[in-house]
């Protein structure tokens, strides 16, 4: 017996499917749209299909984008030198939040793990390393490369992976400083922590 | 059924995690009182969080947790024990999670396994001091290395002994007539090495040097295995050998054995 409209049951099965929505949260959701103005319904639609037609990743530093190369790789005040690869287009929004750094992005889309399978072919590994060399064929060689990748034990493994694939002469390959958060409290820390920012220690 | 406490304090190691919700990480713990407990560490992607350093892989934790409906919940975490050289060694730290994947794959949930966990703990501890090894001393780099591998191959077999699926070495898994000190073949379904007689149709062969290396760990504590010198063809021949019984017992690949030998790992 089909007690629901069809119509109904799509759009509750399409939310259904979106990461952290149950099917309790997606039935909630589609009669909070139900309820909404046509316009303000049709203005999500347009975003969700604007979103998958205009969304490109950028062919130099693969972060999502509308233009391709993305208004970080062309721009030129930027040094060009200075490559930070991270692992997911967040990282990228999460440093540009510093306003500290001025040079440029790699993103990977993912961290190495033997235990999901997701090996270097799935990551934009082999990219970074032929950007590399470009950069130094084109007479502007890389100076050095950040490997941001997350503090934990797939970022640390993938950053172990790419640093001897980086072959150039004159080319430092660095990993982030990791120490204490922000705000954070000094008896809850991890000796691996506390351990890592006793050894980065400086001078006041 | 016996009423579980609502907190409960157990050491564990982290066997595999994977992100959920917001900031939080859904853990497959392994435990050596409860065997296998999914549990849930909130906050746990944040930078502040005071349990996220103390919840990597390969780190033997001591832990509160707190009894959940579906998922146990983390409420305190203090590492005991962390093997820090798997960190920056790409193929102990990949030999490291397939150990974990085994154990991951094998166990069921809330099936205590005392001396899987010793084992496990005892395997991730040498890979560690592999890894120590290997950096430190470059010259006998080779050696540490098959001391490394030949340690996963102990821990391939007795987890097999421990699940209850021990390979016959001494008499044919066929017919039962005792192994002579020739070629014999080998078939994980009929579980064990086979006599030629039997082996005609199996799959495999089982060079003699392969079969002694295998009684060896079968029947030897680790600690009194001595440093042996396999080539790479017989390393492989038993490789290859145990992984058909595991593969055969779980029914499906893992995914972390084909790193071992990825390109950039080895």
């Amino acid at each position: 017996m089909q007690t629901t409209a069809a119509p109904v049951t799509a759009l509750i099965e399409e939310l259904a499917k979106l990461p952290g929505i149950g099917p309790k949260t997606a039935q909630r959701l589609t009669f909070f749209i139900l309820r909404s103005p046509a316009d303000q319904a049709r203005r999500l639609a347009e975003a969700i299909t604007r979103v998958k037609e205009s969304i490109i990743q950028c062919s130099v530093c693969f972060n999502i984008t509308e233009a391709d190369p993305c208004p970080i790789c062309a721009n030129a005040e930027r040094d060009h030198t200075l490559i930070c690869v991270v692992e997911e287009p967040l990282d990228v929004l999460a440093l540009e939040k510093t306003g500290v750094f001025k040079g440029v992005y790699h993103v990977l889309h993912g961290a190495l793990s033997p235990v999901e399978g997701i090996g270097p072919r799935d990551l934009r590994i082999d990219e970074l390393v032929a950007r590399v060399r470009a950069s130094a064929e084109a007479g502007e060689p890389v100076r050095e490369i950040i490997l941001a990748t997350n503090p934990n034990y797939e970022g640390d493994y993938t950053a172990a992976y790419i640093a001897p694939l980086i072959t150039l002469p004159n080319a430092k390959v660095t990993r982030l400083a990791r120490g204490l958060p922000l705000g954070g409290d000094l008896e809850y820390a991890d000796e691996g922590t506390l351990s890592r920012a006793l050894e980065g220690r400086r001078e006041m | 059924m016996p009423s579980h406490p609502r907190v409960y304090a157990t050491e564990a190691f982290v066997l595999r995690r994977t992100d959920f919700g917001e900031a939080d990480r859904i853990l497959t713990l392994f435990t050596p009182g409860q065997g296998k407990v999914r549990a849930i560490a909130k906050g746990a992607r944040r930078t502040t969080s005071r349990l996220a350093g103390h919840l990597e892989p390969f780190t033997r934790t001591q832990l509160l947790l707190a009894t959940g409906r579906d998922l146990d919940i983390v409420t305190q975490a203090e590492a005991r024990e962390r093997l820090d050289a798997l960190r920056d060694a790409l193929w102990h730290a990949t030999a490291a999670w397939y150990a974990s994947e085994l154990v991951d794959r094998f166990l069921e949930d809330a099936d205590p396994h005392p001396r899987i966990y010793a084992l496990l703990a005892r395997t991730l501890r040498l890979l560690d001091a592999g890894a120590r090894a290997e950096a430190g001393t470059p010259d006998s780099a080779a050696g540490e290395r098959a001391r490394c591998v030949l340690a996963l191959r102990y821990f391939e077999l007795r987890l097999l002994d421990e699940l209850g699926y021990r390979p016959a070495l001494h008499t044919c898994a066929g017919c039962d007539t005792p192994l002579l000190p020739e070629e014999n073949g080998y078939s994980a379904e009929l579980g064990g090495a086979l006599c030629p007689a039997c082996s005609r149709y199996a799959q495999r062969r089982l060079s003699l040097s392969a079969l002694k290396v295998l009684r060896l760990l079968q029947t030897t504590e680790w600690d009194a295995v001595p440093r042996l010198r396999l080539d790479a063809a017989l390393q492989a021949e038993l490789e290859g050998t145990l992984q058909s019984s595991l593969r055969y017992h779980l029914d499906r690949d893992l995914k972390s054995v084909n790193f071992l030998h990825a390109p950039g790992v080895e």
